[in-house]
């Protein structure tokens, strides 16, 4: 198949090489999982459980709230400790309302609450849906968008291809290779699965050429199937982003502030496959996920399956603990991980990686003044201008970089990586972003307001209108009856 | 008979003149300054009276005379004295300009004695409660205007800043000068 080039991008060092051979271990059932009700886009979970209630292995705790929205399952059997507020795995370090789970032990599972389905592929494509939908399966490249909601739409939109994103091209992340290699079958059984649900005709499963094991693995699997296709795609940063995939594969331009779905393709993580593979064969929810632990501040570096809730502190023991103690710890690859400062918040479902770094991998330097080199114009793959943005994003000039196309960035950090002067060109551009976003709020907010003034008003004013119709009535009345009682009064006179 | 008859009469009376005082209104519309229209727009119109002036619409006026300063509106803000400016082709320094943190009332329920005095001030109607139950501000439709907070005798509403959540929270501006 003809392959097609994406401008820009960049090649950092991809640190792969510490995970990618080690097999996936698994993480025994921690003593306490923390579930956080919200760890997807869309509405939070809203729970069913109560403090204090026994619980099992794979039973739904919270369930989805509005169309975009997941349900939370127990990922082991036992009792809620409790349901409150604790630090969220955000960069912001906000609370956020979370199911203390506080395991027994046995990790007993839940009977399930449907028949085991021999063949998926004779379910309704809807049916399929709803089914990944309830089992609360978002996003697993780490965007946590739900998948039900994608299905759905792109069963409605007409979809041609299923691209199966396997880029992976975060440097340090491996979870998605070692799932390639470990468990292709279970992959391509999801993709077909995924296939059926929207209708589409043919899925390509794109891998970049870093990953050869795993290429040799899924070709291996695919190979009988006439409708599915292992694609070997360059080793570029930033291959796994959704609109530069179908590019990539495709030679199709995803339209600005448009979806995938706009062009008949649809864009899913090969984890999110291999969840509604677990899902539809086995009924088994979204309760674990492949966490790649790395970075050279890590003793024992590897992938680990995780159930989701475990605390980073237990994983990162489970690793071996630090070898040096970490200049920098990052939820995420490093180029768009977030960084955290503390280990006593939860894998969630779009964890790919715990990265912890010594100060020999940082190279964090002061910025100083651009000195308009246009190596982030070079390295943009959105075909933007950072320098310009960015200049005036500083001076708060938001309007003129929304017009240069802010909106099309993707945040993926290839001008910050190639800036010679070390600005933070993509920082600069997520603030603007939600400067943005706050400030169509707060017009949004004002056109509400002026709403409910003017309902106001018409309500006093047809108040004060039905008190003087009332009061006219009343009077009327009072005259009629004055009149009435005078009229008899006459006639008695008279008679 | 009599009671009946007289009823429909107030009736018709009422709608005929309610009818001549709508087309009037139409017909005899007088003709203002667009400016203050277009400025009125932009300002919250919650009438909080925090400029000095009786209502947005008398500030919207002032404005547009030059008598009052595109930085009048308290709750506007910077962002909208920006606008304002634009508008306005004028040129301004909002250096002076203090951003006030967005607030929203809360009823402090220990206090709250069911006067029902509130919800009759509040502008855009976002209290509720009869008399001698708790009253309650809706969240979504609050201004934080402040006009209840001034007529609660127990003092028992106050405005609070809006706290943020991870539903709110943005990415800061980076601090790095260069």
């Amino acid at each position: 198949m003809k392959l097609f080039r994406f401008h820009g991008g960049v090649h950092p060092n991809d640190h792969k090489r510490l995970t990618a051979s080690k097999p996936i271990s698994l993480l025994p059932i921690p003593q306490r999982l923390y579930l956080p009700l919200q760890q997807h886009i869309g509405a939070p979970a809203e729970p069913v459980v109560n403090i204090g209630e026994t619980v099992l292995k794979g039973q739904l705790l919270a369930h989805s709230q509005g169309h975009i929205s997941a349900p939370v399952h127990a990922p082991t059997s036992g009792t809620i400790l409790d349901i409150g507020p604790l630090t969220a795995p955000h960069p912001s370090g906000l609370p956020i309302r979370t199911v203390t789970l506080e395991s027994d032990g046995t990790d007993q599972w839940t009977p399930a609450l449907e028949e085991a389905i021999r063949d998926p592929l004779i379910l309704d494509p809807e049916e399929i849906s709803n089914r990944v939908g309830t089992a609360g399966i978002v996003g697993m490249g780490g965007a946590t968008f739900p998948s039900a909601v994608k299905l759905k739409l792109s069963l409605k939109r007409k979809i041609h291809t299923l691209i199966i994103n396997g880029g992976e091209c975060e440097p340090y992340l491996t979870c998605d290779d070692r799932l390639m290699q470990e468990r292709p079958a279970q992959i391509a059984d999801g993709i077909r699965i995924i296939l059926h649900a929207v209708q589409a005709e043919r899925a390509i499963i794109a891998i970049e050429n870093n990953k050869p094991a795993a290429i040799v693995a899924m070709k291996a699997t695919c190979a009988h199937l006439a409708d599915t296709q292992v694609i070997v795609v360059p080793a570029q940063y930033p291959m796994g982003s959704e609109k530069h995939l179908i590019q990539t594969l495709l030679g199709q331009e995803v339209p600005a502030g448009g979806l995938g779905a706009d062009i008949g393709v649809l864009v899913h993580n090969v984890g999110t496959a291999y969840a509604v593979h677990r899902t539809i064969r086995y009924h088994i929810p979204l309760i674990s996920r492949i966490v790649t632990v790395s970075g050279d501040a890590i003793r024992n570096p590897q992938n680990v399956e995780v159930p989701i809730g475990t605390p980073l502190s237990d994983v990162i023991q489970h690793c071996g603990g630090f070898k040096t103690t970490p200049a920098r710890l990052l939820m995420g690859g490093p180029m768009m991980g977030n960084m955290i400062n503390n280990l006593n918040i939860p894998v969630v479902k779009g964890t790919s990686g715990i990265v912890a770094l010594t100060s020999q991998a940082l190279t964090q330097q002061l910025p100083k003044p651009c000195i308009r080199c246009g190596r982030c114009v070079d390295s943009c793959p959105c075909g933007l201008v950072p320098l310009e943005m960015a200049a005036h994003i500083r001076k708060d000039n938001l309007e003129k970089a929304a017009e240069l196309g802010l909106v099309d960035c993707v945040a993926c950090g290839c001008c910050s990586y190639s800036c010679p002067a070390h600005i933070p060109l993509v920082q600069y551009f997520n603030y603007a972003k939600g400067a943005l976003f706050n400030r169509q709020q707060t017009k949004h907010r004002s056109e509400e307001t002026r709403k409910l003034i003017e309902q106001r008003k018409s309500r006093l004013a047809k108040e004060e209108e039905a008190k003087k119709l009332a009061a006219l009535k009343r009077k009327a009345e009072k005259d009629a009856q004055k009149k009435s009682l005078k009229s008899q009064a006459d006639e008695e006179v008279t008679s | 008979m009599m009671n009946l008859s007289a009823v429909a009469a107030m009736t018709l009376l009422g709608l005929s003149l309610g009818l001549l005082l709508g087309y009037a209104a139409r017909f005899f519309k007088v003709e203002t300054n667009p400016i203050v229209e277009e400025i009125e727009l932009l300002l919250p119109g919650t009438q909080c009276g925090q400029c000095g002036y009786p209502g947005c619409a008398a500030a919207a006026v002032a404005i547009a005379n030059g008598d009052a300063p595109v930085t009048a509106c308290p709750p506007g803000g910077r962002d909208l004295a920006k606008e304002l400016a634009a508008k306005l082709n004028l040129v301004i320094d909002l250096s002076g300009v203090v951003e006030k943190a967005p607030t929203l009332a809360r009823v402090n329920e220990q206090l709250c004695i069911g006067c029902a005095r509130c919800p009759k001030v509040c502008p855009t109607d976002a209290i509720i409660g009869a008399s001698k139950q708790l009253h309650a501000v809706i969240r979504d439709a609050c201004t934080g205007c402040g006009q209840c907070v001034a007529i609660c005798p127990t003092e028992s509403l106050q405005l609070y800043p809006i706290e943020t959540t991870l539903r709110t929270w943005q990415w800061p501006k980076p601090l790095i000068a260069h």
